[in-house]
């Protein structure tokens, strides 16, 4: 197969002055059965050896899990197949198309070089709260505290949040409402996330806010390219969980989740 | 009260609740208008009596027009800031954004893209709404005041208001479309197993209203309704004072 | 000859943790805030061990090269991991587990270690689920178990196929919440270069700020390395794109011993390589076993559809040889199985270099859903990789390279032969012999991070030590290798990309020093990666800037260090005469086929100083008291 492929190229975000552009490459010779990150190495190689830059962008695992691959392609965070840019496979373009590919575009994830960007403030997110503030020593037995095959069920379909940040990338208010309602429901279901449950969701959404997230419009395209299917139930759930701890806690949130 | 304000779901919240308060009005504003499909009566029109029936609630205990005053307070308050929360989500959100971003939208539906469309159409309606119906200021066709059924089988026999109050209604039905079942979801009211009927119930919610409102200015201008019959009309009709 | 001194504790086999625990120093609460500790690497054992550290109020700083800790390679674990808890009442403890991890490794591995490894397995589940990790639950709301390679008791919790997902975003939040409590300070996107010895002892680091390329000094009381394991060798392998061997080889070359490199494992189940370009191997869950029976024809070139290719033309080959366990066979056998009907001639798809899983008969006789709700995502997963649906198909699979069993020799306490620089998880050597059960990896992590370095670095850090700053005339020296390391490479100035020569010294790796090995080939081997060494440098072409964000530098930099590793595991698997897990020597099999290994002579741990050319090899001899030395059988 061939392509013709417009990568964006932006070569150091923190200029002002390199607001970015796009590059035509031509690829052939391409298996329907590489990956797209595949062909990015098979362009990069080329590209050494006609001593021009390589295409930087981020990816690790390549199995769809880690969440590193942080493509737009042809105008939708990890392409048109609803899963991670890793898994796009050429098989899934027609021979001989054009294929544009950006970073994704959010001013909460500033763009380091060319394709990769900063997603530094999901991490910050969690640190506000996504986690339950236990230290390590000795646990009760799990079996204490039963947990009913559809809680856990829920609390899984949270849980297994990537953190790649496609949500913020095809959200037009760049809100980070599927990441944090994801966290906030998969701990909050669980028994074991019942006592900090106030603390964290305000101080995950305070978090959300101070970063620069727009907030939430329920257009539902976060879900959409959500390569692990997210659904925006999860949404529902960090709304109704802000509302009962802005309209029922009384004290600081601040307390509980500087504890050593 | 102000940090939850100042959060964006707490202001999304906000807006859902003055959003909900408005479509809890209209539910009302609807049913009362369906009083005008019992026609111009024998002596006076049941939507006028509904009329003077609203006005004086509640008296000798509340001061004449006391409810309806209230009813416009709080609606005046819902609206402004229903409309200072998004006006202020929006500039929050594009500013998430970088300008200009060329991505293509995935699978929204139309009524939530044309929110901020519906919405701003909306505010003109009403302000033109009022000015028709409540200050009576638009002379195009004869009003007079307390004279509801009049002035509405004399507007709604003009095609072009016919036409602009059913444009208006296509307009809260799209708004309320993405609106309704967005409530339920930013107040967090709904959960999985739910969900499906929320967003059915709230399309036929709106269908129903929609439907509703419509039936006044269509039922008028079929003449399925019969016309006023009040000396006043009469009067404005022949030009000729009695 | 230096003797490895492992500092195994006295007293019985069962009490020595807590002999251990019993006797060590401590560093009182208000002590803790000035100790300083580097952790390299956000993995399951880094993060654990970072985040516990800085629970006991130590400062930590956490070292990633990914843009986020939660990335690190962990994630990708699909099963599951083991504990000994018999919930299934099966008689299962922690000394059958124990025995099951030693004879899985084929007596290669220290018992004090995978004792206490088994002992702390338990209480790995428990702080997992504190956390909120959301095992599988029975209808009871009970932890649900099943059973993996290797063992004949279910003792694998797991959450559906995302197990290391699912532990090591535990872990991370673990660490994240520490990070809000300012015990830790985590530099994500800082890849550790090399390590700075002061009087003898770890006292910091040099890393290199990827996004900035500036060269950073850190300095600490103590420092550990959480860098994972060195498949990557293999160029293609089920490792991550960014694993690499950086820290663990720097380290080695500045003294730490690096012990038993030959043992690779190679994973029986993965999805067979499609073409020249693929980047890398992905991993079909063990746990596809429990239910899928593996099977080629009987008749080479048998190019029927496999649902036209009747039961007694089936060579269900792992059932047949090994009746016992059958499809649940250790990964060294079952690998080697697959490669031995490939080399007959018998495999099947488009290379040839694969074999079938089949769930027909799983399918036949529990349903289309139950087999769903128990492998679904990994069902998906296989037909999103190869547009095939495994419903209505079999799988494909063939080995793969997966897991390092070698690493960094470490005594009891977790430390190299550096004082102050310790070694957890696949980044050191020790618990897993020369094969590594399923669901092991994990529970080997987490305990290393948990419930053992905490202790033994505490215990390190209760020495008196002098402040050291980074201003120190060790950091002068060490940054200027690193930057001389790195200069070089920016001025070869040749036209092909780190990528090109990986490949290609993947493919002699794998050829040579893979599934099976004789003493032609890795000779063969050795030249072969010396001559690619020798063209890396001469032709190597990397973008220019090295003080800025520059991936081809950060790659050239990670494979000039595999082409060194690779050198190091030829000579191991050279030296080791005999056949042992993963490290197969032809010249050493039973009439059968069968690993013959030689106890005489090989009992014994190889911990190789750094050498160049010539790597010195040290000895560890390993005592068995406990289990008794027999040949391994799964018949």
């Amino acid at each position: 197969m061939k392509f013709t492929l417009e990568i964006w190229r932006q070569f150091d975000g923190s200029d002002e002055n390199d607001k970015g552009r796009f590059e035509t490459f031509q690829v052939e010779d391409i298996d329907p059965d590489a990956s797209l990150l595949e062909v990015l190495d098979q362009l990069n190689e080329r590209l050494s050896r006609e001593k021009q830059r390589n295409i930087a962008f981020d990816s690790d695992c390549r199995e769809g899990i880690c969440g590193a691959c942080s493509l737009v392609i042809d105008g939708t965070p990890h392409g048109p197949q609803q899963v991670t840019s890793c898994q796009t496979y050429m098989r899934d373009f027609i021979d001989g198309q054009t294929i544009t590919i950006e970073p994704y575009r959010a001013n909460t994830f500033p763009v380091i070089r060319d394709l990769a960007v900063d997603r530094g403030a999901l991490d910050r997110v969690i640190q506000a709260g996504g986690y339950i503030s236990t230290t390590t020593g000795p646990q009760p037995d799990p079996n204490a505290m039963p947990v009913s095959p559809e809680v856990q069920e829920q609390a899984m379909d949270a849980a297994i949040c990537i953190g790649c940040g496609a949500c913020v990338a095809a959200c037009p208010n760049g809100a980070a409402m599927l990441f944090t309602g994801a966290k906030v429901t998969h701990l909050n279901v669980l028994p074991q996330g019942q006592p900090e449950r106030q603390d964290r969701v305000i101080g995950m959404v305070e978090q959300m806010d101070a970063e620069g997230f727009g907030g939430c419009t329920n257009y539902g395209e976060c879900s959409r390219v959500c390569p692990q299917e997210i659904s925006i139930d999860v949404i529902g759930m960090l709304n109704r969980e802000y509302r009962k701890a802005k309209l029922t806690k009384k004290s600081k949130p601040d307390k509980a989740m500087t504890t050593q | 009260m102000i940090e939850y304000w100042r959060s964006t779901i707490g202001k999304k919240q906000v807006v859902a609740i003055t959003g909900a308060i408005l479509v809890g009005y209209l539910i009302l504003h609807m049913l009362g208008n369906l009083n005008s499909a019992f026609g111009p009566g024998a002596d006076e029109a049941r939507v006028d009596w509904y009329a003077h029936w609203l006005r004086d609630f509640g008296e000798p205990l509340l001061p004449h027009g006391f409810v309806v005053w209230v009813v416009r307070v709080v609606l005046l308050g819902a609206i402004i800031t229903h409309i200072t929360g998004i006006v202020q989500l929006v500039k929050r959100n594009r500013e998430a954004r970088p300008a200009n971003f060329p991505a293509r939208r995935i699978g929204r539906s139309v009524e939530s893209i044309a929110m901020l469309g519906t919405g701003t159409l909306l505010i003109a309606f009403i302000v033109f709404h009022i000015l028709q119906f409540t200050t009576l200021s638009i002379h195009v066709t004869p009003v007079e005041p307390e004279e509801v059924y009049a002035n509405l089988y004399y507007a709604f026999q003009e095609w072009y208001f016919l036409a602009i109050y059913l444009a208006a209604l296509i307009l809260i039905g799209m708004h309320l479309r993405h609106g309704v079942w967005s409530m339920f979801q930013t107040l967090g009211l709904d959960n999985p197993n739910r969900n499906a009927k929320l967003r059915h119930g709230s399309t036929a919610l709106v269908v129903v209203l929609v439907a509703g409102f419509a039936a006044v200015p269509v039922l008028f201008f079929t003449d399925v309704l019969d016309p006023p019959k009040t000396t006043a009309v009469i009067t404005a009709l022949s030009g000729v004072p009695v | 000859m230096t003797v490895l001194d492992s500092k195994i504790p006295a007293g019985p086999l069962q009490d020595k943790w807590q002999n251990w625990l019993d006797a060590h120093t401590l560093v009182g609460p208000r002590n803790r805030a000035g100790k300083n500790v580097i952790v390299i690497g956000t993995g399951l054992a880094g993060a654990s061990c970072a985040a516990s550290l800085g629970a006991q109020g130590f400062k930590v700083k956490s070292f990633c090269f990914q843009d986020s800790p939660r990335r690190a390679h962990s994630i990708a674990a699909q099963g599951g991991i083991n504990a000994a808890k018999d919930y299934a009442n099966e008689g299962d403890s922690a000394h059958r587990l124990f025995k099951d991890t030693i004879k899985g490794g084929d007596f290669r591995s220290r018992e004090a270690n995978v004792m206490r490894l088994a002992q702390l397995s338990e209480n790995i589940i428990d702080q997992a689920v504190a956390q909120g990790v959301p095992f599988n639950r029975e209808y009871s709301g009970a932890l649900a178990t099943r059973s993996f390679g290797g063992v004949l008791v279910q003792r694998t919790f797991y959450t559906r196929g995302q197990t290391g997902q699912q532990l090591l975003l535990g872990a991370y939040s673990a660490l994240e919440h520490q990070v809000a409590a300012g015990n830790i300070e985590v530099f994500n996107r800082h890849e550790m270069q090399d390590v700075v010895i002061v009087d003898g002892e770890a006292r910091g680091v040099i890393v290199r700020n990827l996004i900035t390329g500036e060269i950073e000094r850190h300095a600490a009381d103590a420092v550990v390395l959480a860098s994972g394991g060195y498949t990557n060798v293999y160029y293609l392998s089920t490792n991550a794109m960014g694993s690499n061997v950086t820290a663990t080889w720097r380290a080695h070359k500045r003294g730490a011993f690096f012990a038993n490199p030959c043992y690779t494992q190679i994973h029986p189940t993965c999805i067979p390589q499609s073409g020249e370009y693929q980047s890398k191997l992905t991993l079909m869950s063990e746990s596809l076993r429990n239910d899928g029976r593996i099977w080629v024809p009987r008749k080479s070139g048998d190019d029927r559809p496999p649902a036209e290719v009747p039961e007694a033309e089936r060579y269900y080959f792992l059932e047949e040889r090994y009746p016992a366990f059958g499809n649940l066979a250790p990964r060294d056998i079952a690998s080697r199985a697959a490669k031995v009907v490939c080399d007959d001639g018998l495999g099947v798809g488009g290379t040839g270099r694969g074999v079938f899983l089949d769930f027909r008969d799983a399918i036949g006789a529990q349903g289309k859903d139950a087999i769903e709700r128990k492998y679904g995502n990994l069902f998906e997963m296989y037909s999103r990789i190869t547009g095939d649906n495994p419903y209505e198909t079999p799988m494909m699979i063939y080995p793969a390279p997966h897991y390092a069993m070698g690493g960094l020799w470490v005594d009891y306490e977790l430390q190299t032969t550096i004082p102050g620089l310790f070694a957890i998880g696949e980044a050191n050597f020790s618990d897993h012999g020369a094969n590594r059960l399923g669901a092991s990896a994990l529970m080997q992590c987490l305990a290393d991070g948990y419930f053992v370095a905490p202790h033994t670095v505490t215990n390190h850090l209760a020495k008196n030590h002098d402040e050291v700053s980074t201003s120190d005339s060790a950091f002068d020296e060490v940054e200027s290798d690193v930057r001389g390391h790195i200069q070089k490479l920016m001025d070869v100035g040749g036209g092909t990309s780190a990528q090109a020569f990986h490949r290609e010294m993947g493919h002699v790796m794998l050829d040579k020093c893979g599934m099976s090995r004789t003493a032609e080939g890795l000779d063969e081997a050795l030249t072969d990666m010396r001559k690619i060494k020798a063209e890396f440098w001469s032709d190597l072409r990397v973008d220019p800037g090295d003080e800025e964000f520059n991936q081809s530098l950060e790659y050239a930099n990670r494979v000039s260090d595999f082409l060194e590793l690779g050198e190091l595991m030829i000579h191991d698997a050279r030296r080791r005469e005999e056949s042992c897990g993963g490290h197969f020597r032809e010249e050493h099999q039973t009439d059968d086929g069968e690993a013959l290994r030689d106890d005489d002579h090989f009992a014994k741990v190889t911990a190789w100083e750094f050498g160049g050319d010539d790597p010195v090899p040290h000895d560890e001899a390993l005592v068995f008291d406990d289990v008794k030395l027999a040949t391994r059988s799964y018949k």
